[in-house]
């Protein structure tokens, strides 16, 4: 597809470093379709601010070009890439008021006073704020900063809005509730965001794909029911979701499916992406995929376990068993009719489908 | 609910019956003595070495006993005196009688010293007098005191005093902007040329806005990219600002006046470079130029301290947020920025106003003739002239202008906003 049409947001073989010693971003290729919601994913240090930083214009690529539209934005300083930009802290202008703070990207852009005027009461009607105009931002709630800070990037009607975790500094319950409003803004206004986060939930929560990065470079980019449910690779199945990981060796390979050495037992698996006959691999396994005590024949993967450690939570209980070499193997026993829940030290069997081994990388 | 506002009643008591409010005080007595214990020390000192010399010299500024100690008497009869014409003849003899007083010489040399003040000839006027008076043994002492000198036959050597005997005057505050009585005790403007003291105050006010307005310029770029700069580099350029706070003053003043004077290091340099030739050498000390030259110099630190720590604390995302929000540098640095650095200017400003309102050794050593500012009179009439009553009326002007300053600040900006560190 990026063969036809020339994406909204291209950052093509960028490289970043800081002190000249070490990539922070490391060959970064990504490519944005417009009206999209992309998140960029990844653990603390992994180069997510970089590359939005880069993308904003305040920090300058060391390597590659990154491409908005047909425009190269290398030179570009950023008041004049016309993006919107929430910050992690909001930097919302402590000296002005929030009617203020929503009018200083119009009034920079040399709009009539009734114009500026009536954007800035939508965009407060926007984000149910507005009574607020006149306040100052230090007399507005955590999440009230928010929404004005949101208000302020997307009232100069910017066609491409980047998110710095922007959720960040909330607690749990308002949290959730912004991912709402703010993927309710994008359906409704159909800006391109790119959004960084840590939090996968948020992630899973909101975007149409997500980028997930770590050590400066993107191990997969996917829809969220891809990367869960297909991860490349085992730092994603590792930091996506729950996932049993089982080391071993490939010893026989088709091309679709392999078996795997795992200590004295040989497993059934995807083939995904190991480096064949011989090589080590990891094998990834989701929790909730894992049968406990399988009927005879029906699952190919059936090994004897026994069961170390009980968790009552409700819906379902989680079950740490001693499997296949592994002590913290996973299982997630649904607490629904007819499961028979199995007591601490019983022996129990585990069992799982072929295609929810995936067996990735070491 | 209901049960709740039964018990809370206008009286709330411990168990044992005493008023909260009551046991409140005495639990925390205790440690309101000791914090008062331990700031005594500090309370006693300022209290002996500020705010006692501070009244002292709002008395001083005020007070005017001088001739009422000398002649009591004489003043009092003076004081009926409808001072159309001469003084009856018992005010001469009252006061043949007091100066003669040997007691009293002392005194009278003091009201002399006074009287000088209003006239100049009143010193050698009283001090002959007073050599004669024992002589006049009868009356009529009119003109026997006429005959020792024709001044007492004016009626305005008699108004002097007697305008000069009440015990609290204004007149040591009417010189300080150059006003005075009159013979008939209206106030006047002094003649031409005594008057100093307002175009001094003018001059002292110009020259610390320029020397606030100097230091503001130079300061402000200086705590940004203090405030900017990786602490590693900016710890440097913070021990190089304050280089100057640690060495002396004295030292500091001297290197102006090598850098500066008529063969100085800038004078000599210009000429070898034939910017300009050696006739005409710039001079740049021992006036104004170099006044503000040194003070400006010398109270930069009190300004770079006060914005950098408030710079430090501005978030470089409202810098980027202003830029990504479409607005240039510029715009976003004037109106985002800067605005956010008022607290800052404001209590750098004032500092440095407040301190070179009143500056005097750097004026004293390099300001030559016009450099001189309203400190340096103090201080001459403190050690010179001995005026203590002007130099207290002068001194008490200039801090009446600073509190004014404050409070306008305070009305301006808010005392709470100001940072000083
Ligand atoms: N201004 C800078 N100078 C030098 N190194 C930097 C700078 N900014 C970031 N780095 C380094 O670059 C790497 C990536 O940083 P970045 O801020 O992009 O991470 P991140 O993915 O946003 O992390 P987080 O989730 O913690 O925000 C880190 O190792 C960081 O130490
Ligand atoms: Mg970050």
């Amino acid at each position: 597809m990026a063969e036809t049409k020339t994406p909204f947001v291209r950052f093509s073989e960028v490289q970043k470093t800081y002190d000249g010693e070490i990539l922070v971003v490391k060959d970064l290729n990504l490519d944005i379709e417009e009206g999209e919601f992309v998140t960029m994913l990844g653990p603390s240090g992994s180069g997510k601010t970089t590359c939005l930083m880069m993308l904003a214009g305040f920090e300058t690529p060391t390597e590659g070009r990154i491409m908005l539209g047909s425009r190269e934005l290398n030179n570009v300083p950023p008041h004049k890439r016309g993006i919107g930009m929430v910050f992690q802290n909001y930097a919302l202008f402590p000296h002005m008021t929030v009617a203020e703070n929503l009018a200083f990207p119009l009034e920079v852009r040399k709009l009539s006073k009734p114009d500026i005027a009536a954007k800035v009461q939508r965009a407060l009607d926007m984000v149910e704020l507005s009574s607020f105009g006149g306040r100052r931002p230090g007399q507005l709630s955590g999440g009230q900063q928010q929404r004005v800070a949101l208000a302020r990037a997307l009232v100069f009607e910017p066609d491409l809005v980047l998110m710095d975790e922007p959720l960040g500094a909330l607690d749990k319950n308002l949290r959730e509730q912004m991912q709402y409003e703010i993927k309710h803004i994008h359906e409704k206004l159909g800006m391109t965001v790119v959004y960084v986060t840590h939090d996968q939930s948020e992630a899973l929560t909101m975007s149409d794909r997500i980028a997930v990065f770590n050590d400066g470079r993107i191990q997969q980019l996917a829809t969220p029911a891809d990367l869960y449910e297909r991860p490349r690779n085992a730092f994603v199945a590792q930091f996506i979701g729950e996932n049993n990981r089982l080391l071993g060796r490939v010893e026989e390979d088709d091309g679709r499916q392999c078996t795997v050495v795992v200590g004295d037992v040989a497993i059934r698996a995807l083939s995904v992406n190991h480096g064949g006959r011989g090589s080590s691999t990891t094998l990834s396994l989701r929790p909730e995929r894992v049968t406990l005590n399988p009927a005879a024949g029906s699952l190919p993967n059936v090994f004897d376990a026994t069961v170390m450690e009980l968790i009552y939570l409700g819906d379902h209980i989680r079950a740490r068993v001693s499997t296949c070499g592994d002590e913290a193997f996973i299982v997630k026993v649904p607490n629904a009719y007819g499961h028979t829940v199995p007591t601490e030290g019983a022996r129990v069997t585990v069992g799982w489908a072929v295609e929810d081994c995936r067996a990735l990388d070491a | 609910m209901a049960q709740m506002t039964e018990t809370a009643g206008p009286m709330i008591t411990t168990t044992d019956g005493t008023p909260l409010k009551l046991a409140l005080a005495r639990a925390t007595r205790r440690s309101k003595l000791r914090a008062f214990l331990l700031v005594a020390p500090l309370l006693v000192f300022i209290v002996l070495t500020f705010i006692v010399p501070i009244l002292d010299m709002l008395t001083r500024s005020v007070s005017n006993t001088e001739v009422q100690t000398a002649i009591p008497e004489t003043a009092a009869l003076l004081a009926e005196w409808d001072g159309r014409d001469l003084p009856p003849e018992a005010v001469f003899a009252s006061m043949v009688r007091e100066l003669s007083d040997g007691d009293r010489r002392r005194d009278v040399s003091r009201m002399a010293a006074r009287l000088n003040y209003e006239d100049g000839g009143f010193r050698s006027l009283l001090n002959k007098t007073q050599r004669q008076a024992a002589r006049i043994k009868a009356g009529p002492y009119r003109e026997a005191m006429i005959a020792v000198d024709k001044d007492w036959g004016e009626t305005r050597t008699w108004k002097i005093i007697q305008l000069a005997s009440p015990t609290v005057t204004m007149s040591y505050y009417l010189n300080a902007v150059d006003l005075t009585y009159d013979a008939n005790g209206a106030i006047v403007q002094q003649p031409e040329w005594q008057r100093i003291y307002v175009h001094l105050f003018l001059k002292t006010i110009y020259v610390a806005l320029g020397v606030t307005l100097a230091c503001l310029v130079l300061a402000y770029p200086i705590g940004y990219l203090l405030a900017t700069l990786p602490p590693s580099k900016g710890n440097l350029l913070l021990i190089l600002v304050l280089l100057p706070f640690w060495t002396s003053l004295l030292v500091r003043t001297t290197s102006w006046i090598v850098l500066l004077q008529t063969n100085g290091v800038i004078n000599d340099t210009l000429v070898w470079l034939g910017v300009i030739d050696t006739d005409n050498r710039l001079s740049m000390i021992y006036n104004m130029t170099g006044t503000v030259i040194a003070m400006t110099h010398i109270l930069m630190p009190f300004m770079v301290l006060p914005l950098y720590s408030v710079m430090k604390t501005i978030s470089p995302s409202y810098l980027r947020a202003a830029r990504s929000l479409g607005a240039n540098p510029l715009v976003a640095f004037v109106r985002v920025y800067v605005p956010q650095t008022v607290p800052g200017i404001g209590a750098g400003s004032i500092l440095v106003f407040i301190l070179a309102i009143g500056y005097y050794i750097t004026p004293a050593l390099v300001g030559g003739q016009d450099g001189q500012l309203i400190s340096n009179f103090i201080a001459y009439h403190m050690q010179k002239s001995l005026n203590w009553g002007l130099a207290a009326a002068l001194g008490a002007i200039l801090l009446a202008g600073v509190m004014a300053m404050y409070w306008l600040y305070d009305r301006l900006v808010g005392v709470d906003n100001m940072k000083l560190g």
